[in-house]
């Protein structure tokens, strides 16, 4: 105590505002608090926690540590059906926790008809809502198979995916190419025009895309979003950056290795669409994000992913159960004609990014997309910085430049969240909640509250059971 | 000379910001170049050109971080690499620019603050443990405002600051002055050498302002809630902040002030001044004395401290104020000599807890018939508080009163309206009131109090005390000055002006049985 009275008072006050006010007066330092109440969970889970704390931090730090070191690398294309764990003819995969056809939402259920006619299962809509409702094939959550899908997020068996490896400890991650904007099965359209497009998609632009990474070896992905982040991506909404450092990495390998008009063809696909580098910086989340699960005691969240219905997320701690609540409805900016009326809830695994601390973790980086979060740079900042909150580690490769190079907010803690009330910021794109619109605006939104209250109950009740 | 290298794979980091630490690098003691590049072809063949070509890295790739430098030995180069990472780590942890928001949580607020040693809390009682707890761990010392705190969460936070040495104050320790600085409802007082220990949130405020209107001055005043004297909690923190004192070279005085603890609690204090060797001026409300410096009042409390400080003795101040209370008994003749017949009873109006309890022990003896709705000393538990009877003295900080509506001490509404009312009430002879200054109290309290005390003179005499200085935001003396313009006495201790009141009712009382 002779410590405090030698040193000068620096107050953190946390309640009434004048107290700190008169602190400021006296001529000593305050700094307030924005204070809310905790999310109402069991006491008996707070108490629980409480004791186990330091246990939790220990496994935490473990798995931040993970987190950090991890070292995402394209390294192949392959047909989903040859390399992606536990897939079969008749297995789809979605977005999302699990979820059933009856409860999946309209664009979810128009990219599992697109994905049954793309796949010759059905010939019309009317077919392929018939045999998705029977039963003739069957669902599951791409994060069950070490895959992710942005928006409906369906993954189907003839689909190329990426093939990324995560070099510093062996996992892998997979997730298909990029359709585009506009009207593309991820939004849930299946008009002849996608199904050409996913054709060709399968015909042309896999097997370019594969001799040239063969070519160069493979790409490091960890380089490009770091690099990206430092030229206004956050890798989830904006993407542009990493899109062309990803064409600047392969267009001379496409050239050299494929017939010049495929090459060309290929090459203008990717440059015609800003969000090609989104189905890359998501799987570098998800394989880096996977390595960290399994950890008895972190309370650290490793998937947090969306269906159009549910919000879901998992812990490194809890394997892998669901924690699920009802997904909310994006504030967004709409595309003309549209209104918040049209909009689907939260639907997609891209808030994998987030949970790497990307996405919104990082939107300070990203000054181009600041509309989407208020219109000032400084609304961006003040959502990157609260993430901090919520976080067990700053990334030491990721960072934001507009905060001196801090790295980014990584490794979202459920007792931080829950215990301080900060949910996750996330940056997204929404779908038309009608089957086959499309892309109907971008925006922003917190993670829904629920599933962060059963999963820190469940994470506690875990604990309590370990111990007795 | 030696030259060394490193390839740091998968990490990226602007070239400005790579330049900036090998220029830095460059310069470090036996250190004769150094570079710090992406490994990208050119970047190679620059290093090549200035020696710093290592085998290594031959096969690096764009993506890789390579470090170079040439050195006077082996040791110089590793510490230089070593200090290169350390310096591109740190790149990335300086601060953020401005529009910073404002921190969420005690550990962002810590982030935020470097630095920060103190915790002032004062959200509802029911959240206010688990951020105290927070702010325990991350060692921060704790003033806990908020009361409704559970006591076994009290005890297991007093528990755990006690073992990390960390001053836990509260819950319901609504002021403390650290270092100087006012915390809560604090007046402002001039630092010295009279520290406090107080278990009585307005006795240490009523301490601390008479220490400073006698000229003396503060070293540290240390609240620790009501409860700390209590059995279950065993005075903890009482005696936590009582031996930091006794180890403060600054305080040379301590006061101790709390209303009468547990027994078992008061042997453990008594042992623990015993062992201090600087002088220590209990004053525990209702007990009898058991020592030469043991206060009665709180005035005399700080009386003897400011003496025991100027190297004086409590002999001295004994007289002064016994000579003063005598003088109280003939300014009693005035006032008293003008009420109309009948009127012979008191009414006290409290907004301190501790300034009702000392008034009732106070009086208790002197005038018959005392009753309260938180009863001390000999009075009796009143029926009804809104109602008052006999001699009445009430606490309006009471739950009763402060459900769904400020303090008294911020919101002087109801006073105002009983002290109409009282006027009103043809036995009332006196109407006591206290008049609290400082930080987080009313602004302008004259200008509350003004028009009611007006309109109570001359039916009723109004007595009042006023807790506060000269430095207070409030300033006493304007306050003192308009509240004598509106007819109110005003006195310069609680005490004194409970003494006063007791003085009128008597003589009406002796008036009334002739």
């Amino acid at each position: 105590m002779s410590d405090l009275f030698a040193d000068e008072l620096k107050v953190i006050n946390l309640g009434l505002e004048s107290f700190g006010r008169s602190v400021v007066a006296a001529g000593a330092a305050a700094v307030q608090v924005d204070w809310r109440p905790p999310m109402d969970v069991a006491p008996a889970a707070t108490e629980t926690l409480r004791r186990h704390a330091a246990a939790i931090e220990a496994a935490n730090a473990r798995a931040a540590k993970i987190i950090l070191a991890g070292m995402p690398r394209l390294v192949d294309l392959q047909r989903a059906i040859d390399v992606v764990p536990g897939m079969r003819p008749d297995l789809f995969l979605h977005a999302g926790p699990p979820i059933e056809w009856a409860r999946m939402c309209g664009p979810m259920r128009g990219a599992v008809i697109g994905g049954l006619i793309y796949e010759g299962k059905a010939a019309t809509s009317e077919e392929a809502e018939r045999l998705a409702a029977s039963g003739g094939v069957d669902f599951a959550p791409c994060h069950e198979h070490a895959a992710v899908g942005p928006m409906a997020g369906v993954v189907t068996p003839s689909m190329p995916v990426f093939v990324l490896k995560n070099e510093e400890f062996g996992n892998h991650a997979y997730c298909t190419m990029n359709e585009g904007l506009g009207r593309v099965l991820r939004y849930g359209a299946f008009g002849p025009e996608v199904i050409a497009r996913l054709r060709w998609m399968e015909s042309e632009l896999y097997p370019v895309l594969q001799r040239a990474v063969a070519a160069v070896g493979g790409v490091d992905l960890k380089n490009i979003i770091a690099q990206a982040l430092h030229m206004g991506d956050e890798v989830h909404n904006r993407n542009r950056a990493a899109t062309s450092l990803l064409f600047r990495a392969l267009a001379p390998a496409v050239l050299r290795t494929s017939e010049p008009d495929a090459a060309a063809r290929a090459l203008e696909f990717i440059d015609g669409n800003d969000h090609f580098f989104l189905n890359l910086s998501m799987p570098a989340c998800k394989a880096t994000l996977d390595a960290a699960r399994d950890i008895p005691g972190s309370s650290l969240v490793v998937v947090m992913s969306r269906n159009g219905t549910d919000f879901g997320i998992q812990l490194a701690g809890t394997g892998g159960e669901w924690f699920t609540g009802p997904a909310d409805v994006p504030d967004a900016l709409f595309f003309p004609g549209y209104t918040k009326a049209d909009a689907n809830p939260d639907i997609g695994d891209s808030s994998i990014t987030e949970t790497n601390g990307l996405g919104g973790f990082a939107i300070a980086a990203s000054p181009a997309i600041v509309q989407f979060v208020g219109g000032s740079a400084s609304d961006a900042l003040d959502y990157t910085l609260s993430m901090y909150e919520i976080t067990a580690a700053e990334n030491t490769v990721y960072q934001i430049p507009a905060l001196d190079f801090r790295g980014t907010p990584t490794g979202i803690d459920v007792v931080k969240v829950v215990e301080r009330n900060i949910l996750p910021f996330i940056d997204t794109g929404v779908a038309h909640r009608e089957p086959g619109v499309g892309q109907v605006g971008a925006g922003v939104l917190s993670a829904s509250a629920e599933p962060f209250r059963l999963a820190y109950e469940a994470f506690a009740q875990r604990l309590k059971d370990r111990q007795d | 000379m030696i030259a060394k290298g490193r390839i740091v794979k998968g990490a990226y980091f602007d070239s400005v910001a790579l330049m900036t630490v090998g220029k830095e690098i460059g310069r470090a003691e036996g250190v004769d170049d150094a570079a710090v590049v992406m490994g990208t072809a050119e970047n190679r063949a620059i290093l090549d050109a200035s020696g710093l070509l290592m085998p290594e890295f031959a096969s690096s790739a764009a993506t890789d971080l390579l470090i170079a430098v040439r050195a006077r030995d082996e040791a110089a180069a590793e510490a230089a690499i070593e200090a290169t990472t350390a310096l591109l780590a740190q790149s990335g942890r300086r601060r953020e620019g401005g529009g910073q928001p404002r921190p969420r949580s005690i550990g962002g607020a810590v982030d935020a603050l470097p630095g920060a040693n103190l915790a002032l809390i004062s959200i509802a009682g029911r959240y206010a443990g688990a951020e105290a707890m927070a702010a325990i761990d991350a060692g921060l010392h704790v003033m806990l405002f908020s009361d409704n705190v559970p006591l076994e969460t009290e005890i297991e936070l007093k528990r755990r600051a006690a073992a990390k040495g960390l001053l836990m104050m509260g819950p319901d320790c609504g002021t403390a002055i650290i270092n100087g600085v006012p915390l809560g409802f604090a007046n402002v007082v001039p630092r010295g050498d009279i520290g406090i220990v107080a278990a009585a949130g307005t006795g240490l405020q009523e301490v601390s302002c008479i220490i400073a209107n006698e000229g003396g001055g503060v070293s540290q005043a240390i609240g620790t809630g009501g409860r700390d004297v209590k059995r279950e909690v065993g005075g903890v923190m009482f005696l936590q902040a009582l031996r930091a004192l006794a180890a403060d070279d600054a305080t040379r005085v301590i006061v101790l002030v709390a209303k009468p603890p547990h027994p078992e609690v008061l042997a453990k204090i008594r042992a623990a001044v015993a062992a201090i060797d600087k002088p220590v001026i209990p004053l525990f409300l209702g007990a009898p004395a058991a020592g030469p410096d043991d206060a009665a009042t709180l005035e005399e409390a700080a009386l003897l401290a400011v003496a025991r400080a100027a190297g004086g003795d409590p002999a001295g101040v004994r007289e002064r104020l016994r000579r003063r209370d005598e003088e109280i008994a003939g300014m009693a003749r005035g006032p008293a000599a003008k009420l109309s017949p009948g009127r012979r009873r008191l009414r006290g109006l409290f907004s301190g807890g501790t300034f009702a309890a000392e008034a009732q022990i106070l009086l208790s003896g002197v005038i018959p018939d005392i009753v309260s709705n938180a009863p001390a000393g000999g009075a009796q538990l009143m029926r009804d508080s809104l109602r008052s009877e006999k001699n009445t003295i009430v606490d309006l900080g009471e739950d009763e009163f402060t459900v769904g509506r400020p303090h008294p001490m911020i919101d002087y509404s109801l006073r105002t309206a009983r002290i109409a009312r009282e006027a009103d009430d043809p036995e009332t002879a006196v109407i006591l009131l206290d008049v609290v200054l400082g930080h987080g109290s009313h602004p302008d309290p004259a200008s509350e109090l003004r028009d009611a005390i007006a309109g109570a003179c001359g039916r009723v005499a109004v007595v009042c005390s006023i807790t506060g200085t000269e430095g207070d935001p409030q300033r006493r003396g304007d306050v003192a000055r308009r509240l004598e313009a509106a007819g109110a006495v005003v006195m310069p201790s609680n005490a004194a002006a409970a003494r006063l009141a007791g003085a009128i009712v008597r003589i009406r009382e002796e008036g009334g049985s002739r």
